[in-house]
């Protein structure tokens, strides 16, 4: 066993030593060979730099669509006609969802069957959870077809691996994709809001704006490899390596509150203080200001996303944040694109809806006493039936 | 004790290597929030410790943390009126949920793998189900400060720990922790000496539910409401108690070092966030050393199921 | 707490009832699948809908042919007194490795299965060796073992990788009637491993071992080769159902093993089909209903859309009860 002490002794630093892996971490010696000098590390493999300035050029354009509906706006609409999909109603629509499994699926779910219930001509609403598996969503879908749907809305596990599914049901019936894409051009549209480019710039453009120049970052991500949030990071990195800020470290959290809350108190109390966090994510945004409360410190500029537990703490404590989001009122839009193809009027191609970013200024007309920590404001519920009980909140 | 020396060893290795990165380490604040970190896996690994020394798996525990995460959000919701009362139901849940691991596993004789897999289910489902799939409410101020505060400069979670321990190291020495050692040594002796081997086994259960609700009011306190805030850590737990050096199996190993090899693991995972080994290779180097560690320790006995020759 | 070596004796029941492996379980297991179909059919019956229509039935087959055939190897060990938890992890990196060596050719089928058996036998190699030779209790091993695949994967992939040619997506999605190609090819997975358990050296030696290891290696069976053997085949038995689910998902994904829980799913399926945990007794035929049965009750959910965490609850007190009814029916004095 003694043995075994030493080896683990040994093994260590051995492995920090031999990975070939530019890692993105705080340790000294990953940080020495880092590009520019900023801390952010290597370009994320899924930058795309035409997406990106794509999405910058619609953080600042006009959607077009009713006022006071999010997510009936679009921008950079290109029509398509659907007039070989127009039948007479009622309806049969299908569902196959990639999971229910985290709060911000959970308030989608809840809010696209609650849209689902506004519409008289939609007599059944099959709906399958694939509970995260791409193979079970695979299968999903393949039985989905034999029910005789009317259109098939498709919210992909994963970009890639639902593909070949989706394109199997494309000739047979119109398929509308939400969320996540896939790797073809053969469903009649494709929703999204704006997108992670956009999310990770607006976060880290306030921290570039709000933290005097040479102040640390802390920048936190849930996990690596997932396409919707390198993204986030890879437009956040692209603003950090153009500011005067040094990003001392770059963490993965698992998406877990007490890892995030012991990494934030480890950075503390390793650099003194930190003047700014970055996160690709809301989820753990609270307990990041928990870790600076408990050390004592003032929280700095911080960003989170619009789950209510975020915004009644900036409220509270008077943070500086901001809270760029990813609305769950995109779950609406998909039934209102598929009545619309099957009454044969036109929808965008890609269906990009406006993506607002909570700030200061608009953060009282978010926060909705009542609701429960982890709902997310953005849910664009308020008018459906059933609000706020259905949602697990309190009138 | 003699087996418990090792992990203590490779414990005091590893906090050297810590200090040696990050010197900051040593300093008493930067102790007591390792210790503050460690304190639910710590005591975890203490009730898993029990279920295993009998000869038993207990895989419903990260699960059982879970929920009552959940369950104490939802029925606080924030009131402080409503702390005390859902702290002590907390308390007894925990202990009803080992209550029905043991019986189902000693009575209806179903393997506990089997047995804590299936809770495991149900616990997850039943309390989302519940909740109509996200938790809901919120913690009160007071039910956190469990987790998040303490007496002066020591936290809570420290002199909770340092209690949880003395009365573990005080039941393994009492009459009980004799007879749970034989009936996980050898059940069938244990019961020819007059062990109650199924009641024994069912308490064993039942100080594994005990420990996760603790663990869960600790790692509610500390970081919140959170959906994933059990996850994982059955393995985690059981983890522990093996590099602790305590046979799989039953019947051998102690609680100290149970508890020991609770605290290297977490160690042992701030040491490779230290040297930036997060994330990527981690899972690879803590698999190594876990069956480096398990390979090398004494354990040399002929096990029960897998060929031993 | 003693330090001194000791020899266990083995429970009494377990040694009696060994030479009995396919017996009542397997039996129940098919009975309570064909119980469920007949209940899923009146109860669709009444709510004016059916229960088997051929796309539900080509459904519940290629949602279970990858767990099948990982079950399969899942019995493997487990009928040798092992256990193997790496095998989601497996699954993952060999999905991988099937589609970055194929890259989309056709010519490269045969390397890339070839590939993925090579690394599959080797990772089955390690935790055999790990077991037997380190004396590593297996679920640590296998624990560990899967924790160290899971971190050549973090390292190697940030998402899904490589791709694999039209011809070889038939696997996953061609279908002769009613018979998916996939299902056909755990039939034969299935029928291998019966032949090799009932009519084999080898499969009579994994029952023995996992019946008592101590009898056997008295008997003089060289038990540790026997383990060995068995984590082998289980890890090959990964590496075909990762190669089938790189043919149903047209590429390789890092977190396919783990998502679809293969490791505590296969576990689950074989004990379910009444293969004791302990080992020694049991069999594949129980497994593949144990598989059916779970695929069926998914199928019967599917159509009621029940909550995902309803369907928990339910699947854990399906399997306590069923072992509990396995525990009555061989219960010894």
């Amino acid at each position: 066993m003694l043995a075994g002490a030493v080896l683990a002794a040994l093994a260590l630093p051995l492995a920090a030593c031999t990975t070939d892996k530019p890692a993105p971490s705080a340790a000294p010696a990953a940080t020495a060979s880092e590009s520019a000098g900023k801390g952010t590390g290597d370009q994320s493999k899924f930058f795309v730099q035409a997406d990106y300035d794509a999405q910058m050029a619609m953080r600042t354009a006009q959607p077009t669509g009713p006022e006071g509906k999010p997510w009936e706006q679009t921008i950079n609409a290109e029509p398509v006609d659907t007039a070989k999909y127009k039948k007479s109603g009622p309806y049969h629509l299908c569902f196959s969802n990639a999971a229910v499994d985290n709060p911000w699926r959970q308030v989608g779910w809840k809010t696209m069957q609650a849209e689902v219930g506004l519409h008289k001509e939609v007599t059944k609403f099959t709906a399958l959870d694939a509970e995260g598996k791409d193979d079970k969503q695979i299968s999903d879908i393949a039985e989905l077809q034999g029910k005789g749907c009317d259109a098939l809305i498709v919210s992909p596990n994963t970009t890639a691996t639902l593909t070949p599914a989706v394109s199997g049901a494309c000739p047979k019936v119109p398929v509308i994709v939400f969320d996540r894409g896939v790797q073809t051009d053969c469903p009649v549209t494709f929703i999204k809001p704006i997108g992670g480019y956009a999310f990770g710039a607006a976060a880290a453009e306030f921290l570039v704006d709000k933290v005097p120049a040479g102040g640390k970052i802390l920048a936190l991500r849930i996990l690596p490899g997932v396409d919707v949030l390198e993204t986030r990071w890879s437009a956040a990195k692209v603003a950090f390596d153009k500011s005067d800020l040094k990003v001392v470290g770059v963490d993965f959290t698992d998406g877990d509150a007490a890892k995030t809350k012991s990494i934030v108190g480890d950075y503390i109390q390793r650099f003194g203080k930190i003047d700014g966090v970055w996160m690709d994510a809301g989820a753990n945004a609270v307990a990041a200001v928990e870790a600076f409360e408990d050390a004592g410190q003032p929280v700095p500029p911080i960003n989170g996303e619009d789950q209510q537990d975020f915004l009644q703490k900036w409220q509270e404590a008077k943070l500086t944040a901001v809270a760029p989001t990813y609305p769950t009122y995109q779950w609406r839009t998909p039934v209102i694109a598929a009545l619309r193809i099957l009454k044969g009027e036109e929808v965008p191609k890609v269906w990009n809806l406006p993506q607002p970013t909570v700030t200061q200024e608009n953060l009282a007309t978010y926060l909705k006493p009542g609701m429960p920590p982890l709902h997310y404001a953005l849910c664009g519920c308020e008018d459906l039936p059933g609000y706020p009980e259905k949602w697990g909140g309190r009138s | 004790m003699k087996r418990a020396l090792p992990i203590f060893v490779v414990l005091a290795g590893l906090l050297v290597a810590i200090a040696v990165a990050n010197p900051y380490f040593l300093e008493p604040p930067s102790l007591l929030a390792f210790v503050k970190r460690a304190a639910p896996l710590v005591i975890l690994a203490a009730g898993q410790y029990f279920v295993i020394v009998s000869g038993e798996f207990d895989l419903s525990v990260g699960s059982l943390v879970t929920a009552e995460v959940v369950i104490a959000a939802r029925l606080i919701d924030g009131s402080a009126a409503a702390t005390w009362p859902v702290l002590a139901l907390l308390i007894v849940l925990g202990p009803l949920v080992g209550l029905v691991n043991g019986t189902v596993t000693t009575v209806l004789r179903v393997p506990s793998f089997i047995t804590t897999l299936a809770m495991l289910l149900i616990l997850s489902g039943a309390v989302f189900l519940w909740t109509g799939g996200a938790p809901r409410g919120a913690l009160s101020p007071q039910f956190r400060e469990l987790g998040r505060g303490g007496l002066g400069p020591v936290p809570w979670s420290a002199l909770i720990l340092l209690a949880a321990a003395a009365a573990a190291i005080w039941v393994m020495r009492s009459g009980y922790g004799h007879r749970l050692i034989a009936a996980g040594d050898n059940d069938r002796a244990a019961a020819l000496s007059g062990v109650h081997v199924a009641r024994v086994r069912t308490v064993a259960f039942m100080v594994s539910g005990l420990s996760a609700a603790i663990a869960a009011i600790l790692l509610g306190g500390f970081a919140g409401v959170s959906a994933q805030v059990g996850q994982g850590l059955e393995f985690q737990a059981i983890t522990a108690v093996v590099l602790g050096g305590v046979a799989l199996g039953g019947g051998r190993g102690s609680v100290v070092a149970a508890m020991a090899g609770a605290f290297t693991l977490e160690a042992l995972f701030t040491l490779l966030n230290l040297y930036g080994i997060s994330g990527a290779l981690e899972p690879a180097v803590q698999g190594v050393i876990i069956i480096a560690a398990v390979a090398l320790g004494a354990v040399s006995l002929p096990r029960r199921k897998a060929a031993a020759a | 707490m003693t330090g001194q070596p000791r020899l266990r004796p083995a429970p009494a029941r377990l040694a009696a009832l060994r030479p009995l492996p396919a017996g009542g379980p397997a039996r129940a297991v098919y009975l309570a699948l064909a119980l469920l179909v007949v209940l899923g059919w009146v109860l669709f019956a009444l709510r004016g809908e059916q229960f088997l229509t051929m796309e539900n039935i080509v459904g519940i087959q290629q949602r279970s042919a990858a767990l099948g055939i990982v079950a399969i190897g899942q019995t493997m060990v487990i009928l040798a007194g092992s256990l193997d938890l790496s095998v989601a992890y497996l699954i993952s990196l060999t999905s991988l490795v099937a589609a970055e060596t194929m890259a989309g050719g056709d010519g490269m089928v045969v390397p890339a299965i070839a590939a993925v058996l090579a690394v599959s036998a080797t990772v089955g190699l390690v935790n055999g060796l790990v077991v037997t030779g380190l004396r590593v209790h297996a679920f640590i091993a296998t624990l560990g073992v899967g924790l160290i695949v899971a971190g050549l994967l973090d390292a190697r992939y940030d998402g899904p990788a490589g791709s694999v040619p039209a011809s070889f997506q038939h696997l996953g999605y061609d279908r002769i009637g009613p018979l998916p190609v996939s299902a056909l090819l755990w039939a034969a997975v299935a029928a291998a491993a019966w032949f090799l358990l009932r009519r084999t050296r080898l499969g009579h030696r994994i029952y023995a071992v996992g019946g008592d290891a101590e009898v056997a290696r008295l008997s003089g069976v060289r038990t540790g080769r026997v383990v060995v053997a068995a984590h082998v085949i289980c890890s090959v038995c990964a590496g075909i159902g990762g190669l089938l689910l790189a043919s149903r998902l047209g590429a390789g994904a890092p977190t396919v093993g783990t998502d679809g829980g293969y490791d505590l799913e296969s576990i689950a399926a074989v004990v379910l089909g009444g293969t004791a945990l302990a080992g020694g007794r049991g069999g594949v035929a129980g497994t593949v209903g144990g598989v059916l049965l779970l695929a069926v009750l998914d199928s019967v959910f599917n159509q009621l859309e029940i909550d995902s965490f309803a369907k928990d609850v339910v699947r854990g007190v399906v399997l306590v009860a069923a072992l509990a009814i396995y525990a009555r029916g061989r219960r010894t004095p």
